[in-house]
C-alpha cells in the first residue's frame, strides 16, 4: 500500500484504536483483535491480483470512511413488518445497523435443545468456549475483510442444534440498515453448529433503507454434524448504496447435507464469498441461487466447493440477470482433493443481460486429484431469446410483459424449490417489481 | 381485409420476396404453394412482425390500416395470427399461463373485458377438448418436450382460442401423420366463417384435401407466378413444381 492517507483503512484504524468491543479486558481476545489488526494495515483491501477479487475492484470502497458504530443501533425504531419475510413468522434474530435486538427477536417458539444467543451477549457471559473461534490461528486465505472481522467484529449470532433435535420451525434471521448519523461499518461474527442427525431452516433477510451507505461485513461458520440437515434460504436486498460482504465457511460432516435458495437482488456493492467443506463421506451440498441486477450494482458470487469425503455431492446451478450498468461475477470452483473418491460436482450458470452496458464475468473451474469423479461445469452469457420473443408477441403479449415473462423463467430453476410456497410466491413477487428497471 | 401490393422484403441484406401482391376478402382461404426457399415462411413473418426483415418497397394493408406500421402485439390484437412453421419451445413460461395473458391482452387492446381465471379455464378446457388435446399439455411449458405433431396441434388450439380474424397457418401439415392432419384440418374447417380468412401455405396438396381452399397462388422466388382455384393444386400435385417455372416464360410470351 502506498503512504498516501486512504480514507477507508483510516476509519478502520480508528474504530480500533477506540476499542470499546465486547470482551475487551480478555488477554487472549485482545491479543488476537490486535493481530488482526496489525495484519491488515500491512496487507491492506484485497486488490483484483486476488484471484478471488479479480472483477471486483475496491477502489471506489476505499475512499469512503466509515464511522466505527451507530451509538443509536440498539435503540432506533424500526418498522418491524417490513423486516419480516412472509411465510416465516415464528422465532426470529434481528440486527439493525450491525447490534443485535433482543426488543425485535424472539426465539420462544424453538424447542429444548436449541440455543440462539447474540455475541456480544456470549462473550459477557462467559467468553472462553469462543476462544476457538474468534483467536483461532488465522487462515492462509484470510483477506482484508476477514482480518477486519476478526479484529472489530462487536456482535454476531450465535446458533447450537442440539443433537437429533429437529427445530421444526424455520429460524428468522434479519440484517437491517437503516439511516444513521453518518454511513458506519459493522463487523459480525456469527457460528452455526448442527449436532448430529439435528435439523435447522434459516431464512436470512437483507434488507436496508435507502440512502443509508453503510458498510457490513459478515462472516459465519457452519458446521453440519454427522447426518444434520441445514435448509437455508437467502434474500438479499441491500440498499443501493450499501456495501454488503459476506463470507461463509460450511463444514458438512459424514452425510450432512446443506440446502441453499438464494435470491441476491440489492446492494451498490454485494459479494459472498461461500466456502463449502464437504469433509464427510456422502455429504451433500445443493444450491440454487439467481441474481437480478438493474442500475449501477455489483455483485459477486463466489462459490469455492471442496470434496474431501468419498461420495460427497455438491450441484449448483445460478442464474444471472443484469440491466443498465450493472456487473455481475459469478466464480464457481469445484475442487476434488485426492481421497474424495466417486464424488460428484457440478456447477452451472447461465446469464442474460438486458442491456448493452451491463457485464456478467462467468468462471467455472475444475481442480481433481481423485478417481472415479464425476465432475461438470458450464457457464453462458446470452441475450433474451428473439425467437421466443416474438413468439410470446405474436400472440398478443407485449413486449414489457413478453421480457418479464422470459426472465422470470430463466429464473424459475433457482426459485422453484423455495419452502414454504409463501416465501417462494413472496421472492418471485420481489424478483418481478425488479423488471421494470432491469429493463432499462 | 388483406392487402398486399408489390411487397419486396429482405433479411440478412438477401432480398426475398421480390414484388408480391395479393388481396384476400373476409371469408376466403386462400392457399400458398410453392418449392422450399421460395420465400412462403418470409411472406409469413413479415405479416405478422418477426424482427429482422426489411421491406423496402410495397404495402399490406389490414383492414385498410397499414399493417407494416404495427408492432407485432398489436397485429395480434386486430386480429393477425400465424400459425409457425417450427414453433419454439419455452421453457419456464407456463401454457395456461401464457394463453390467458396474451388473450387477455388482446381483449385489452380491443377494449373488450379481460377474462378472470375461472372464466378462462372453462374456454380453454373447451377449446382443447375441440382440438383432441391432452389437457395435461396446459400444464406444462409452451411447447416444451412437446413432439413435433403436439406442436403443430398446439397452434391450431392457440387460433381456435385466440379466434383470430386473418389466420396464416406456415405448413402446419408438415409432418404430421393422416390422423393428425384430419384433426388439425378439421380444427381451422370449424373456424371457417364469412367474416374470418385465411392464408393457408403448404408444400403438399394433401393437406388442401381436407381443407378445400377457395383460391390457390404458386409462390416461386419471392412473387407470386401462378394463381387459380383449387385444381390448380390437383395439377401441381400431378406435374411438379418444374411445371410452373417452365409455363412461366410462355405466359410472359402471350
Ligand atoms: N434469417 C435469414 N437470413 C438469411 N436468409 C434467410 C433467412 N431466413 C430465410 N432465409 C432465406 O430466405 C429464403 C426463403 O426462405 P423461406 O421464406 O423460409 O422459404 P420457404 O418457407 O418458402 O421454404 C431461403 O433462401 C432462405 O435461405
Ligand atoms: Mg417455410
Amino acid at each position: 500500500m502506498t503512504a498516501a492517507v486512504v480514507p477507508f483503512l483510516e476509519s478502520m484504524r480508528e474504530a480500533a484504536a477506540q476499542a470499546r468491543l465486547p470482551g475487551s479486558g480478555l488477554a487472549w481476545l485482545d491479543a488476537a483483535r490486535d493481530e488482526a489488526m496489525r495484519a491488515f494495515t500491512e496487507d491492506g483491501l484485497p486488490d483484483q491480483r486476488n484471484e478471488l477479487w479479480k472483477y471486483t475492484s475496491l477502489r471506489a470502497l476505499a475512499r469512503h470512511g466509515f464511522a466505527a458504530r451507530d451509538d443509536e443501533a440498539a435503540t432506533r425504531g424500526v418498522d418491524i413488518d417490513r423486516l419480516l419475510l412472509p411465510g416465516v413468522d415464528g422465532p426470529c434474530a434481528v440486527f439493525v445497523n450491525g447490534a443485535f435486538r433482543a426488543d425485535l427477536s424472539s426465539f420462544e417458539e424453538l424447542p429444548q435443545g436449541v440455543r440462539v444467543r447474540s455475541l456480544a451477549d456470549a462473550l459477557r457471559d462467559d467468553a472462553e468456549p469462543l476462544r476457538f473461534l474468534l483467536a483461532g490461528r488465522a487462515g492462509d486465505d484470510d483477506d482484508g475483510f476477514m482480518l477486519l472481522n476478526r479484529a472489530l467484529a462487536a456482535d454476531g449470532l450465535l446458533v447450537d442444534v442440539a443433537g437429533g433435535v429437529r427445530a421444526g420451525v424455520p429460524l428468522h434471521v434479519v440484517h437491517a440498515g437503516v439511516a444513521a448519523r453518518a454511513a458506519t461499518a459493522w463487523h459480525l461474527r456469527s457460528l452455526i453448529e448442527l449436532g448430529e442427525g439435528a435439523r435447522l431452516d434459516i431464512v436470512e433477510h437483507h434488507v436496508d433503507d435507502a440512502g443509508t451507505g453503510h458498510l457490513a461485513n459478515l462472516v459465519c461458520d457452519v458446521n453440519v454434524h454427522e447426518r444434520a440437515r441445514l435448509d437455508w434460504t437467502i434474500v438479499q436486498r441491500a440498499g443501493e448504496d450499501a456495501t454488503l460482504l459476506r463470507r461463509c465457511q460450511v463444514r458438512l460432516h459424514d452425510e450432512a447435507a446443506l440446502d441453499l435458495h438464494e435470491l441476491e437482488l440489492g446492494g451498490k456493492l454485494a459479494r459472498h464469498e461461500l466456502r463449502v467443506d464437504l469433509a464427510g463421506e456422502r455429504s451433500r451440498f445443493d444450491q440454487r441461487g439467481a441474481f437480478a441486477l438493474h442500475g449501477r450494482r455489483h455483485v459477486d458470487m463466489e462459490v469455492l466447493v471442496t470434496h474431501r469425503g468419498r461420495d460427497s455431492v455438491s450441484d449448483a446451478i445460478w442464474r444471472g440477470v443484469a440491466g443498465g450498468r450493472a456487473r455481475g461475477v459469478v466464480h464457481g470452483r469445484i475442487l476434488v482433493q485426492s481421497g474424495a473418491d466417486g464424488a460428484d460436482g457440478s456447477f452451472y450458470n447461465k446469464n442474460l443481460l438486458l442491456s448493452p452496458d451491463a457485464e456478467i464475468d462467468t468462471r467455472p473451474a475444475l481442480e481433481i486429484y481423485a478417481d472415479e469423479v464425476k465432475a461438470n461445469h458450464g457457464a453462458t452469457v446470452g441475450q433474451i431469446d428473439e425467437g421466443m420473443l416474438f413468439y410470446l408477441r405474436s400472440r398478443g403479449v407485449p413486449l414489457d410483459l413478453a421480457r418479464h415473462m422470459l426472465v422470470r423463467a430463466f429464473c424459475a430453476v433457482a426459485l422453484d424449490g423455495i419452502q414454504p410456497a409463501a416465501l417462494r410466491e413472496h421472492c418471485e413477487a420481489l424478483l418481478a417489481e425488479q423488471l421494470p428497471e432491469l429493463a432499462e | 381485409m388483406l392487402k398486399i401490393e408489390n411487397l419486396h422484403a429482405r433479411i440478412g441484406g438477401k432480398e426475398i420476396l421480390k414484388g408480391l401482391s395479393l388481396q384476400v376478402k373476409a371469408g376466403e382461404v386462400h392457399a400458398i404453394m410453392g418449392p422450399n426457399g421460395a420465400g412462403k415462411s418470409t411472406l409469413g413473418n413479415v405479416l405478422a412482425g418477426r424482427p429482422g426483415y426489411e421491406v423496402t418497397e410495397g404495402t399490406v394493408t389490414f383492414d385498410g390500416a397499414n399493417l407494416l406500421g404495427m408492432e407485432p402485439e398489436a397485429r395480434a390484437a386486430a386480429g393477425v395470427f400465424l400459425a409457425f412453421q417450427y414453433p419454439v419451445e419455452i421453457p419456464g413460461v407456463n401454457n395456461t399461463y401464457f394463453l390467458r395473458a396474451a388473450l387477455n391482452a388482446q381483449r385489452k387492446a380491443r377494449g373488450e373485458a379481460e377474462l378472470d381465471s375461472v372464466e378462462f379455464l372453462k374456454l380453454v378446457r373447451a377449446k382443447v377438448k375441440d382440438m383432441g388435446m391432452t389437457p395435461e399439455l396446459l400444464n406444462r411449458a409452451v411447447n416444451e418436450g412437446f413432439s413435433g405433431g403436439e406442436k403443430k396441434r398446439n397452434e391450431v388450439f392457440q387460433m381456435a382460442l385466440l379466434e383470430p380474424r386473418l389466420a396464416i397457418l406456415d405448413e402446419t401439415d408438415s409432418g404430421l401423420d393422416i390422423d393428425a392432419l384430419k384433426q388439425v384440418a378439421a380444427g381451422v374447417n370449424a373456424l371457417r366463417s364469412p367474416d374470418r380468412g385465411f392464408l393457408v401455405i403448404t408444400h403438399y396438396q394433401r393437406l388442401l384435401d381436407y381443407i378445400v381452399p377457395d383460391f390457390v397462388h404458386v409462390l416461386a422466388d419471392g412473387t407470386i407466378v401462378e394463381s387459380g382455384d383449387a385444381r390448380l393444386a390437383r395439377e401441381l400435385e400431378a406435374h411438379g413444381y418444374a411445371w410452373v417455372r417452365e409455363r412461366r416464360p410462355a405466359e410472359a410470351d402471350a
